[in-house]
């Protein structure tokens, strides 16, 4: 009898426990993951594809799942940074797949060479890349993003990646920019 | 009410759970290697610890003991806190991403923080009424705060320090915590009961 009385018992509490976090679950229903969120807003936004992931939004989930924090190249050293900070963790040097230097670039179409196969149109995605069939394409500096997607398709290879010289135009003159500290 | 007093500061100085008691150690060496996260853990702690004695007091006191199921206590005490952290992080989660981030993945292991299951415990072979048995879960969750910050400070700082390469690690960490279980052995005598 005791024991019946004891298992009733458990059963009940823990059915009323069971109910109680039933409820909970839907009523405090969260939408999205707030991190990856958080996460994204700290990636560059190029959409370049560069880590691997069709995007920064599926690379700022995947790294709220625990992915390295290091593949962002157009992000560089300064995005790792952060994202390191976000989510505690230690800065770690860019992927050893990227390039070391990430100075501005864009892509400069070698026109003489380019015959017109419409395969950089379709890898851009930004849609910087103008140009039809058997014309030659050009690139539009302002779009670019500089991701290097559209080196790899190019059958005759005569996409290359230019620096950005630095101009009074494009100079970067906010030096908050730059988290500026006082070391004690 | 000097007694209340008396049990708070006694729990978080005197019965210090980690240094005289000897009760979670395992997020004391775990989370204690960054200050920011030794924080974090302990609102996490203290929150979960207070409202795991207040409820376990409740269910004990009010079912377990007029069904005459004491013997049962361990098992519902862990249900009680097994809930109680889900409900929490829950709560935690849609209110306050902020915060819900901050804890991490700290609130769900609190689960598994023997600390909790023994402020339960204790408080009921202690014969603790309502409200000592809040105050001696939140003094106790105060002390294991008060201690985690204080060596992960610690642990900083030895991170930075020419420690002789046997020593290194875990090895200097668990030094320092006996260290400052002798130093918390002192204030044995502070409250007498």
């Amino acid at each position: 009898m005791n024991t019946i009385i004891a298992i009733l018992v458990l059963g009940v509490l823990a059915a009323l426990f069971g109910a109680l976090l039933g409820f909970a679950s839907v009523r405090f229903k969260v939408q999205g993951d707030p991190l990856a969120e958080q996460l994204d807003a700290l990636l560059p936004q190029t959409q370049c594809g560069q880590c691997g992931y069709p995007g920064c939004k599926p690379y700022a989930e995947a790294v709220a799942n625990g992915e390295a924090i290091n593949k962002c190249a157009p992000g560089g050293e300064d995005t790792i940074k952060k994202i390191a900070d976000l989510m505690g963790v230690e800065v770690q040097p860019l992927d050893e797949n990227h390039e070391a230097d990430n100075s501005p670039k864009v892509a400069f179409i070698i026109e003489e060479d380019c015959i017109g196969c419409t395969k950089c149109i379709q890898a851009c995605p930004v849609d910087a890349i103008i140009g039809t069939t058997k014309q030659m394409h050009t690139i539009i500096a302002d779009e670019c993003t500089g991701c290097d997607l559209c080196v790899a398709p190019c059958p005759v290879d005569c996409i290359e990646m230019i620096s950005v010289a630095t101009t009074t135009q494009n100079w970067q003159w906010d030096l908050d920019s730059i988290p500026v500290v006082q070391i004690n | 009410m000097t007694d209340y007093l008396l049990l708070l500061v006694g729990t978080v100085l005197v019965n210090n759970f980690v240094l005289v008691k000897f009760l979670g150690l395992c997020p004391f060496m775990g989370v204690s290697s960054r200050t920011e996260t030794a924080i974090g853990m302990s609102f996490a702690t203290t929150f979960v610890m207070t409202l795991a004695s207040l409820l376990s007091y409740i269910v004990n006191s009010y079912i377990l003991a007029p069904l005459g199921l004491e013997y049962l206590t361990t098992m519902t005490f862990i249900l009680v806190i097994a809930v109680v952290v889900q409900f929490t992080e829950m709560v935690v989660h849609k209110t306050s991403a902020n915060l819900y981030r901050l804890l991490g993945i700290f609130l769900p292991l609190i689960t598994t923080n023997c600390a909790v299951l023994g402020v339960a415990l204790l408080n009921l072979y202690e014969q603790h009424n309502f409200f000592e048995s809040i105050i001696y879960g939140f003094g106790a969750a105060v002390g294991f705060s008060l201690v985690l910050i204080m060596f992960s400070a610690m642990r900083e700082k030895l991170a930075n320090a020419d420690v002789p390469a046997p020593f290194k690690g875990s090895a200097i960490a668990m030094i320092t915590a006996g260290l400052m279980s002798l130093a918390f052995m002192g204030f044995t005598g502070l409250v007498k009961f």
